[in-house]
């Protein structure tokens, strides 16, 4: 690190394909760092080091009927926990539950000057100096390598259900959507998928509007049979039971509708969720042979390029995403493609120049020559 | 409390820089010594200082303007919301401006699609929730000086409250600010979407006390009432079982609205003020919220009952109506003005501590008592183990105030020890400032007053509070901690 030669930080892999490619003459392996170091139910907190297989900390929070609230997802195989925060990505549960970032509650880590430090605490309720676990949080390994994780963890629900409305043409799912955010429902997750992509439980060859409904048996029951009496005139119905819910919740939070044909671009669009289905609509339209669904009850959109990616192809794709979200506002984030195509285009939203001066002089504090995967986010960061 | 001692040079620009400040907000700048007596504290009532200036913009523009001018001028800044800080952190410098943000006072959005509500910084915490009450909305944070704060002091001192156990606190709760940083540049962070681009500066930015920047414009998230809110009232022997009932609730999985404990002193002095119906021979009293549809808060009540009973628990009632919930809270919320009628002076303490340290804490407290000879009253935010110990004292009596503070340090330096952290929701301000030794190395305290170098070089905002040591940039960059040894021994440490 003295000498100033860059290091790309690497876990389990599963998100090296994530973000523009990091040319560095050494890789820093850190799966070996792995283990659980304390884990304290009532505390609710969880210790671990951040090579720990997240497959193995929710195996052992499920243990205690806990969970990881934020439904981080798997993508390309088994990740690990700093994979995890380091990527920053939330499942379904994102808009209630909240995302990764208001999970993590202390680390320790070395910085690019190769200092080792700790922030934030082992409680769940401090504002003791910056918060730093919220920029750690999301930071592609550009900022520290993490070296100990401190989670808050969360009981796990006692019964989950869905409820499907079959049939929805996007107009309609938008109207629904808002019915539903502004009533009491409570649902813990909400999304669209349109009638070409599939999940399991869901009929094939129709669109979805899909609520999850979590929490204590009687009030599942009551909140979902009163949703449904409510929607009742949208369309055909359909219920899942707790096991088809874990099923068709595990896919949308993994993208498994666009799991094919991994030749093809994959989108992650951030949008205000009452904008989401009219800008899917839009970018669809301008994207002919695109296919895309909505998580986050519109705010989250999962987009797949019509055709195998190629550098100007891609790039004629992102310049059609960005015009439109430069009116909804939000960001895109191209979050898989071949190598060379994410060397081509910008991968992440590019910022307006005071945001992306004040991110670079964040960079350059943590990792003033630059060793801690450069370029993994932007060009010069 | 050592502030950063006044420089002559600035105060010997005082009339140009009044000159220049009174150009770019004709109508908000404040000179005479009088009138800017009103902003010479906050809510830590124990420190004072007139400000060289007080100035009130009305509109970002201004914001920008005026932190220009201190820019160029060398000028310390304090901004202040409604002054409510409990730790400090709108305490005035004698060489320093205050920028009082009380007069960007506009809600400019309401997006019930979205859940959003988009407004200036000086709105009030409460007048966020009561603009979308009659749709059966509400913004969850509910620090207890939510009528008077604002939601931009909210964002700086990542403001907490009772419910914030089930909500999130304030960072949680944020979806998107407007800031202008020291320079006068104006940068927006975040928006209606869920998430961050790139790296999470909001995150930073919540809970930065006014070191990092000025908010000019917050976007929260509003959420539907509950349907129905329940609490249960709850009377233990001992702060053993009081303690491992919190502990059975959330190992049960139920993580209730608002979960606080009061300890014997608290419940005679909540009851004395406002004659709810607290027991009086109980050592230690729980109170707990559910909310939810009537479904779901009958069951976890049953729930909490019977967790209650299994572990002991004295006494048990149930609210059965809203005023008596409200009359259940009652007490606690008035818990503070409460312990100011039997003493002349208090401090309230903030630390956050792990749950199950909770009893051995309190014996400590009570050995704590009789070495610095002064009571201590505890109310608890039990569900995420923050603590407010309330030490009693008299001003009038020689040594009190100091052997108040010095209590004081020593229960935020168990509340480390213990394996917590100094502060859970007031803030670090200048009152724990130099306690953060405490929970932080040199090296820990480097990387976050680094991060200040990225927003602020020159160390114009709110100097004097948060860090223990006033760095200049130049020599963090070459900071390094050899052995347990620091470089530079010779910075002044306050």
């Amino acid at each position: 690190m003295n000498a100033g030669e860059a290091l790309e930080v690497v876990g389990a892999g599963t998100r090296r394909g994530l973000g523009r490619p990091v040319d560095a003459p050494h890789t820093l392996d850190v799966s070996g760092l792995r283990g659980v170091l304390a884990y304290e139910p009532e505390e609710l907190i969880l210790t671990a080091l951040p090579g720990t297989p997240l497959a193995e900390v929710e195996s052992l929070l499920s243990a205690r009927k806990q969970c990881l609230a934020f439904e981080p997802p798997y993508l390309s195989g088994l990740g690990t926990l700093g994979g995890a925060v380091s990527s920053g990505l939330s499942g379904p549960r994102r808009p209630k539950a909240g995302a990764v970032r208001d999970h993590v509650l202390g680390f320790t880590a070395v910085s690019g000057r190769g200092e080792l430090f700790k922030a934030g605490g082992k409680v769940v309720k401090n504002v003791t100096g910056y918060d730093l676990p919220k920029l750690i949080t999301g930071s592609y390994g550009t900022l520290a390598v993490i070296t100990e994780l401190t989670i808050k963890v969360l009981p796990a629900q006692e019964d989950t259900r869905t409820l499907v409305v079959g049939g929805q043409a996007a107009a309609a799912a938008a109207r629904t959507m808002k019915t539903v955010v502004r009533s009491t429902a409570d649902v813990s997750a909400a999304c669209y998928l349109p009638q070409d992509l599939s999940a399991p439980g869901i009929a094939p060859h129709t669109p979805a509007t899909a609520f999850r409904f979590e929490g204590v048996a009687p009030s599942v029951e009551f909140r979902l049979s009163r949703l449904r009496e409510q929607l009742a005139a949208e369309g055909p119905m359909t219920t899942l039971d707790l096991e088809e819910s874990l099923g068709f919740w595990r896919a949308v939070r993994d993208v498994a509708p666009l799991a094919d044909d991994p030749g093809r671009g994959l989108w992650r669009i951030s949008v205000p969720p009452a904008l989401g289905v009219e800008v899917l609509g839009r970018i669809q339209a301008g994207l002919p042979g695109s296919r895309a669904f909505l998580d986050w009850g519109g705010g989250l959109m999962w987009l797949q390029s019509a055709a195998s990616a190629d550098v100007s192809s891609t790039l004629e794709c992102e310049r059609k995403i960005r015009s439109m979200l430069a009116e909804s506002g939000g960001h895109a984030t191209l979050i898989r493609a071949p190598e060379e195509v994410r060397r081509g285009v910008n991968v992440f939203q590019p910022q307006a120049a005071s945001l992306a001066a004040l991110s670079k002089r964040v960079k350059l504090q943590f990792d003033p020559k630059r060793v801690l995967n450069p370029g993994r986010m932007y060009a010069d960061v | 409390m050592l502030m950063p001692a006044p420089d002559p040079a600035i105060l010997a620009r005082r009339a140009e820089l009044l000159a220049r400040l009174r150009e770019a907000v004709p109508d908000g700048v404040i000179e005479d010594e009088n009138s800017r007596r009103a902003y010479e504290q906050d809510a830590l009532t124990a420190y004072r200082q007139i400000p060289m200036l007080v100035v009130l913009p009305s509109s970002t523009g201004e914001v920008a303007a005026v932190l220009r001018i201190c820019s160029a001028l060398g000028i310390k800044v304090v901004p202040r919301g409604a002054g409510t800080s409990l730790s400090g952190g709108a305490l005035p410098l004698a060489d320093g401006v205050v920028l009082g943000l009380a007069r960007l006072s506009k809600i400019l959005d309401i997006d019930y699609d979205n859940r959003t509500v988009t407004c200036q910084p000086g709105v009030t915490n409460l007048a966020i929730s009561k603009a979308v009450d009659a749709l059966g909305f509400y913004y969850a944070p509910d620090p207890s000086s939510q009528i008077a704060c604002t939601i931009g002091g909210n964002i700086a001192e990542n403001s907490g409250g009772v419910h914030c156990l089930k909500y999130g606190l304030t960072t949680n709760n944020v979806l998107g600010v407007e800031i202008v940083t020291i320079e006068g540049d104006i940068v927006r962070v975040g928006g209606k979407h869920l998430d961050a681009e790139g790296y999470d500066l909001l995150g930073i930015l919540t809970g930065s006390e006014g070191l990092l920047g000025v908010v000019t414009e917050v976007t929260v998230r509003i959420l539907r009432k509950p349907e129905t809110a329940r609490a249960l009232l709850i009377g233990f022997a001992s702060n053993e079982t009081a303690g491992a009932t919190v502990a059975a609730i959330i190992g049960a999985g139920i993580i209730p609205a608002g979960m606080e404990m009061m300890d014997k002193p608290a419940i005679h002095a909540a009851e004395a003020f406002v004659n709810v119906g607290y027991p009086l021979d109980v050592e230690a009293l729980l109170i707990v919220e559910l909310d939810g549809p009537a479904a779901e808060v009958d069951h976890l009540c049953a729930q909490v009952t019977t967790l209650a009973q299994a572990q002991g628990a004295v006494s048990c009632r149930m609210s059965s109506s809203e005023p008596e919930r409200l009359a259940f809270w009652a007490g606690r919320k008035a818990a503070f003005p409460a312990v100011g009628r039997i003493s002349p002076d208090y401090f309230c303490m903030d630390g956050t501590i792990p749950r199950k340290a909770l009893p051995a804490v309190l014996a400590r407290l009570k050995e704590f008592e009789s070495e610095f000879g002064l009571r201590v009253a505890n109310v608890f935010h039990a569900g995420d183990g923050n603590l407010h110990p309330l030490i009693l004292f008299d001003s009038n009596q020689p040594g009190e105030l100091e052997r108040a503070e010095a209590f004081g340090a020593a229960i935020l330096r168990l509340c480390v020890q213990v394996g917590g952290v100094l502060t859970g929701e007031h803030g670090v301000g200048v009152e724990k400032r130099d306690l953060m030794s405490e929970q932080f190395s040199e090296g820990d305290l480097a990387h976050q007053e680094r991060l200040k170098c990225a927003f602020d070089p020159a160390g114009l905002l709110n100097p004097g509070k948060v860090f223990p040591v006033l760095h200049r940039c130049a020599e963090l960059g070459r900071l390094h901690v050899h052995q347990g040894k620091l470089a530079f021994p010779d910075i002044p440490r306050f």
